[in-house]
């Protein structure tokens, strides 16, 4: 496997994401910043200018255009990538919507970061979540490598032809898109022959006249909105199967979720994104002093792994659940999915973490562990919340 | 210059816009789309911005368009357009298309243009995309049942802008959207009006044979918006021409000319006594509002002709080196 790459380079997860985009070539790429996701754009603003990559690049003039110049780019017949985060996907969101109703394979990176107000441009999953039900596949990177091998797998789940829907590839906001690590790229080649070409039923740029985006009366509109479901539901199996691809091909497999040191755990963390690298540490840690302790990283948010994380959580007592954001008035919403799919007699817990940037440090992971081994707490917790006794209501 | 029988013609050869629709009969826009497809010679990809256009001519399954068609939201059909343009550059660099040049055409109405779509619009005139973007300008929300727009003029009444014991229609003027538009200093800007057919037939070739962005403000009459019997809609527009509320001119790099001169105007008011959104202008307490609209529309023409004699010299030096 070692010999298809093309070695390590030291790379941000931004950087890391410009370089997939680069070697996927896509047509189309409108363009707006935003922290932090904007190192995602200058670096491949930089390709364009150097003549790395011949990209027609669009520097819109918003988000909300950028994601409709993306819908009209990707059904006229271009494969079209984009970039955003926060406010941004905020102001996408509408357009994003429509381009799963469109059935638009426009595939986006996302530095995630908290929403205003108050204004804040760190990581955690509040926009991820507000484009949850958009009808878009959305995965979630731990890394800059992870966030560089889905950004290559995402055209092929995108574009597939039981999918067509848009593809959002999040990495957490600097703890990933600004964070350098060593990154193993793959050749160009080899990412061009891994995505192929791009191909849609009815491009607006091809010999097949078509009206698209039809007003739809109540005697159809039902049909075409569960069409599109089912369409978000197959793109489980497709992820799967363009993972295993990936696998066979290139020596790493990320699935829709990352069991690590599950065999035999007692007590189980379930969590989104970069703080997996954190308890990954925690439960090496705690595993060295006997404690029977795992994680497990969702990677595929949607269409969600009900059955996957029912495998992953299959022998545990008592998990707690982190989410990086909140859903106000109710539960958070990874833990609103498990509980909602899961049939096995685990104990689920609640917390909440890491808002706006706030950094969740080893021993706030190794709480959590001890919590688990204490009686159930009620409602949310929320873990590394200052001079607050960190219990919530729900 | 097409005549309305070679229009006619290409509509028969290749009908790129058909009939059973159900906009209204009277109404400006489908006109306003004939006239302009029929008008382009080559290959085109239209865009609707949400609007009366958009819901009458594409009810699922049903389709009025025999040219590719996208609609996607309301504020955004400029934007969707450059994304169109950009992908149509990007595979024709890479070879990836064959065949005529294709035309990207926009049709949106005047809230899609001059409210919520002025920033979509900006953003892709400025970026000088090749594409041509039509505003059928009928002057408020029709399709939401008649709300005043940006574009609705002084005084006329609309569901949101209603006359009552205090209110006396719009209070506010008309925002002078042809001339933002000439402000992002693209190559061809134009109004036009469906009274006069050739004229806005002109201004499409002339606009889709730019290497950059074109406008076109067509104004659009609108029988339940304006209050007007559906046989008089010519007449309207025609009257809102000879009237000089709605000059019919051009900007081209810049330079203004008038295309039509109504050497004797018509009374103002011939044209507004012919719509109910100005009955109230009927009555003696409306004589300021009346001569409100008339202080408008004079000071409009006298820009507008003083415009056109600045430009003067430019055209005629443009006339005679391409002699």
């Amino acid at each position: 496997m070692a010999r298809t790459m093309q070695g390590f380079e030291v790379l941000t997860g931004g950087e890391a994401t410009a370089h997939a985009m680069r070697q996927i070539r896509p047509d189309v790429v409108p363009i707006y910043p935003i922290t932090p996701q904007t190192p995602i754009i200058q670096t491949f603003s930089r390709f364009v200018a150097d003549g790395k990559v011949d990209t027609v690049l669009l520097q819109v003039e918003s988000e909300h255009s950028a994601m409709s110049a993306a819908v009209g780019a990707a059904l006229a017949g271009a494969r079209t990538m984009t970039a955003t985060a926060s406010q941004g996907l905020a102001l996408m969101v509408e357009v994003l919507y429509i381009a799963a109703g469109l059935r638009a394979p426009v595939v986006m990176a996302v530095g995630n970061r908290a929403l205003s107000a108050p204004i804040n441009i760190h990581g955690d999953h509040s926009d991820g979540m507000l484009a949850r039900d958009s009808g878009a596949v959305q995965v979630f990177a731990e890394n800059a490598q992870e966030a560089y091998d889905l950004m290559v797998m995402a055209p092929r789940i995108a574009e597939h032809p039981a999918v067509l829907l848009p593809v959002l590839v999040g990495q957490d906001g600097f703890s990933v898109t600004h964070s350098a690590e060593n990154v193993a790229l793959l050749r160009d080649e080899e990412v061009q022959d891994f995505v192929g070409s791009y191909e849609i039923p009815y491009p607006l740029l091809g010999d097949r006249p078509s009206s698209q985006g039809l007003f739809a009366m109540p005697d159809a509109y039902y049909e075409i909105k569960v069409r599109q479901i089912q369409a978000l539901e197959a793109a489980e199996q497709v992820f799967a199967d363009v993972a295993r691809a990936y696998a066979l091909r290139f020596g790493r497999h990320l699935g829709a979720v990352e069991s690590y040191r599950m065999d035999g755990a007692e007590r189980a963390i379930v969590l989104i994104g970069s703080t997996a690298g954190t308890a990954k540490d925690v439960v090496d840690e705690l595993r060295e002093r006997g404690e029977r302790v795992g994680l497990v990283a969702v990677r595929l948010f949607r269409p969600f792994p009900h059955q996957a994380l029912e495998d992953a959580l299959a022998t545990v007592g008592r998990v707690a659940v982190l989410d990086r954001a909140a859903a106000p008035g109710t539960l958070p919403p990874l833990f609103a999915d498990i509980r909602a799919g899961y049939h096995g007699t685990a104990e689920l817990r609640s917390y909440v973490y890491g808002l706006g940037g706030r950094d969740t440090a080893p021993e706030d992971i190794a709480k959590v562990y001890r919590d688990l081994q204490l009686p159930a707490h009620a409602g949310i917790r929320y873990l590394g919340l200052l001079g607050e006794d960190q219990h919530g209501e729900s | 210059m097409a005549s309305l029988k070679q229009l006619a013609l290409r509509e028969e050869e290749r009908p790129r816009f058909t009939g059973g629709h159900s906009l209204c009969a009277g109404c400006g826009i489908p006109t306003i789309v004939r006239t302009v497809l029929d008008s382009i010679p080559g290959p085109v990809v239209a865009v609707s911005a949400t609007g009366c256009l958009e819901v009458a001519t594409t009810r699922f399954p049903f389709t009025a368009w025999g040219v590719p068609w996208i609609h996607v939201a309301f504020e955004n059909a400029a934007a969707v357009a450059s994304g169109v343009e950009a992908a149509y550059r990007s595979l024709a660099h890479r070879g990836k298309l064959s065949g005529e040049r294709v035309t990207i055409v926009v049709f949106a109405g005047d809230g899609g243009t001059y409210d919520i779509g002025l920033q979509a619009l900006s953003g892709a005139l400025e970026r000088g995309h090749r594409f041509l973007y039509v505003c059928y300008d009928n002057e408020a929300y029709m399709n939401t049942g008649i709300q005043r727009s940006g574009a609705t003029p002084f005084a006329a009444s609309t569901t949101t802008s209603p006359v009552g014991s205090v209110g006396r229609g719009k209070a506010e003027t008309r925002k002078d959207l042809t001339a933002i538009v000439v402000a992002h200093h693209i190559p061809y800007a134009a109004q036009a009006s469906t009274s006069h057919w050739q004229d806005l037939s002109v201004k499409v070739e002339r606009a889709v044979a730019q290497d950059g962005p074109s406008f076109l403000n067509v104004l659009s009459t609108c029988p339940p918006g304006w209050g007007h019997d559906s046989r008089d809609g010519a007449r309207l527009a025609r009257l809102a021409v000879e009237s000089r509320y709605w000059p019919l001119f051009e900007v081209v790099d810049g330079h203004y000319r008038l295309t039509h001169y109504p050497a004797h105007p018509t009374a103002l008011v011939e044209w507004l006594e012919m719509q109910k959104r100005f009955a109230h202008l009927r009555g003696i307490q409306s004589v300021d509002l009346e001569s409100m609209i008339e202080r408008e529309v004079t000071s409009q023409w006298q820009e507008l002709e003083r415009r056109t004699a600045e430009s003067k010299v430019w055209f005629e030096e443009r006339e005679s080196a391409s002699v």
